[in-house]
């Protein structure tokens, strides 16, 4: 199991990246809370803006194993951008797969470039799990649909200008949902405060208000009542995107702390002497290659299109998540209390990859994905 | 404007870098090998006159079977397509060897009007083959260049040096050598890589380059490395005590390494 040579030069040029354009601002834009949309705009323009949109729209036209490699690549330089770029890349992806001729058109070149950006707009503030609940609302009149409610925990909210988002056409449950594309500037739009969080600071996260916005039909992704398996096809590369950006985030740490290791001296030697701490080193490594394994198994059977792709991209979001979140702390703890200081980019890791644990779905959800797959619905 | 650029596939400068034991040449398989620095910067230069003046962009390198890894980079920068001299026949080659089977090679591309390439590798050092070659091929070599334009059928440069900027001029078809402030080199994008595999990569032996076996390899080179030492440890340096006039010294340090 290795990368081709496509693979090789994909990472390289994601490596690069990152380590020019991400690494040495990262803290200070979790510090700062600063969004670096010109930054964006020049991964878009090495083909970052559309990884697995069609080439024929403006896209890269590469695959889920490919993108796994660039993202965990650019998490290494910084995990919140490199998650904000799935996210964008998800949109642009619902798009070319689900849009019709003039969606793709219309949508994919701004897209693609990221002279647009994406958020994706699903969970609501009563509906995160059970995304099958969400009562926003788009009312058919004539040619136009109105749309009501609030989107929670929207990525890049108040940034964006292409705002995929899920509402109810029809009744309750998955078949009410259609998909929508709301654009900047609609009437009724707005936004709520840049939330306060721990981590993922470098991208804003905002509530999205819709109230009585009007989108012609043209705007509907996909058929009515299609709505939740245009989200749920979306998900489950995205959540191999969030696994790549922990273990992104993940290696970067235990890079940190080997250095670090090798560099501090206590006892009359450096740390990397101590056995204890070598084991612990060896661990990490070896949870982070058996993580690094099983995402690129699922990467693999997404791009088959395997039977069990769903199962495979749910066991592999739970378990690097939680891997790479495990290692992340332990690098930290090995930095001793240098490790607390923002000034080592270490507790930021930590901070930005607890959140992968709990979106894209929750690492609990993964766990009723999988057992679903074995087990069938529970009674 | 048809342009070929000469490239090499260089040990990584962050990796240790060391000559084999038993002929003194580069020891490839103990450091990652990686497209040199100094060619990216003349594959950028390429493709920026290529912007400008149409025309295509040939890379050409001389290396083992793996250099097609540079090559391929190159590609993925944008080059049009790659001719790649690979013979086990040339091992231990000289400059002057080097130079002469360059231009053996570049004689295959047709139509070229510019030649570029880097000052000097970062592994040999020697700095003498982008010469090398222009005088074998009788073209007006322009050597160190920071900034390359081309005007018709001329090309003026700047040719930096320690004393001062140059600006010098030739005719086309001529060569270029450029320095390392010339340009910042493109990443190659995620469309370029996946193009370069289809691009077209004549690899060519010593027999249909027209290149005499004779001529080449360690057996026949006029100089060859008959010891290497590794560079000695940094000692621990200078210390100035300031007894008042501290900075004073230290800027004439500074003065004297003509940092200032």
């Amino acid at each position: 199991m290795r990368l081709n040579d496509d693979q090789r030069a994909l990472r390289e040029t994601a490596a690069d990246f990152a380590a020019e354009h991400l690494a040495p601002h990262a803290v200070e834009w979790d510090q700062t809370k600063h969004f670096p949309v010109d930054v964006l705009r020049k991964a878009a323009e090495l083909g970052m803006g559309g990884i697995y949109v069609a080439e024929e729209h403006g896209g890269s036209g590469l695959g889920r194993m490919d993108a796994a490699v660039v993202f965990e690549a650019l998490a290494e330089g910084c995990p919140a951008i490199a998650a904000y770029l799935s996210i964008h890349n998800m949109v642009a992806w619902a798009i070319d797969r689900h849009g019709d001729d003039a969606q793709r058109r219309t949508l994919l070149p701004g897209l693609c470039s990221m002279s647009a950006l994406g958020s994706y707009c699903l969970t609501e503030p009563g509906a995160g799990s059970d995304a099958a609940a969400i009562r926003t609302t788009a009312r058919r009149e004539g040619d136009e649909y109105v749309l009501d409610g609030v989107k929670q925990f929207i990525s890049g909210a108040g940034s964006s200008d292409v705002y995929l988002v899920f509402a109810r056409t029809g009744g309750a449950g998955a078949r009410g949902i259609s998909a929508f594309v709301v654009r900047d500037g609609a009437p009724g739009l707005s936004f709520g405060p840049n939330e306060v969080k721990m981590g993922w600071n470098a991208q804003p996260t905002r509530q999205v208000v819709l109230d009585g916005v009007r989108v012609p039909v043209s705007a509907r992704l996909g058929r009515e009542g299609s709505g939740f398996a245009v989200a749920m096809s979306a998900l489950d590369g995205g959540r191999l995107n969030i696994a790549a950006c922990s273990l992104g985030g993940a290696q970067a740490a235990l890079d940190k702390a080997v250095a670090y290791l090798g560099d501090r001296h206590a006892f009359g030697a450096p740390l990397t002497s101590a056995q204890a701490l070598r084991f612990r080193l060896a661990d990490m490594r070896t949870s982070l290659e058996a993580a690094r394994t099983l995402l690129w198994r699922a990467a693999a059977a997404l791009d088959d299109g395997a039977s069990d792709a769903t199962a495979l991209c749910a066991m592999a979001k739970r378990f690097v998540t939680d891997t790479a979140y495990a290692v992340a702390d332990e690098a930290l703890q090995l930095h001793g209390g240098y490790g607390y200081l923002a000034e080592y980019g270490v507790e930021k890791i930590v901070r930005d990859l607890r959140v992968h644990r709990i979106l894209e779905g929750t690492n609990e959800i993964m766990r009723v994905i999988v057992a679903r797959d074995m087990l069938g619905a529970a009674s | 404007m048809n342009i070929v650029v000469l490239v090499k596939q260089v040990p990584d400068t962050n990796s240790e870098r060391r000559l084999t034991d038993s002929d003194h040449t580069l020891d490839r398989a103990s450091a990652d090998v990686v497209l040199d620095e100094i060619n990216e910067r003349a594959v950028e230069e390429a493709l920026r006159l290529q912007e400008a003046h149409g025309g295509e962009v040939t890379v050409v390198t001389m290396g083992p079977d793996s250099a097609t890894d540079a090559l391929r980079k190159a590609l993925s920068m944008g080059a049009d397509k790659a001719v790649h001299l690979s013979d086990a026949a040339l091992h231990g080659s000289d400059a002057v060897q080097t130079a002469r089977a360059l231009a053996k090679v570049i004689g295959t591309v047709e139509g070229v009007d510019l030649v570029l390439a880097g000052n000097e590798a970062t592994d040999g050092r020697m700095g003498a083959v982008p010469a090398m070659v222009a005088e074998v091929l009788g073209l007006p070599a322009l050597t160190h260049a920071r900034k390359v334009e081309v005007d018709g059928s001329t090309v003026r440069v700047e040719r930096e040096t320690d004393e001062g900027v140059a600006f010098v001029e030739a005719a086309l078809p001529a060569l270029v050598s450029v320095g390392e402030k010339i340009n910042e080199p493109r990443y190659p994008s995620f469309k370029g890589i996946m193009a370069a595999k289809k691009k077209p990569v004549t690899t060519l032996g010593l027999a249909d380059a027209g290149i005499d076996a004779a001529e080449v390899g360690l057996a026949n080179a006029a100089t060859t490395v008959v010891e290497a030492a590794p560079k000695p440890p940094r000692s621990g340096g200078q210390k100035v005590e300031d007894a008042g006039d501290g900075g004073v010294r230290i800027a004439e340090f500074l003065a004297a390494q003509k940092l200032i």
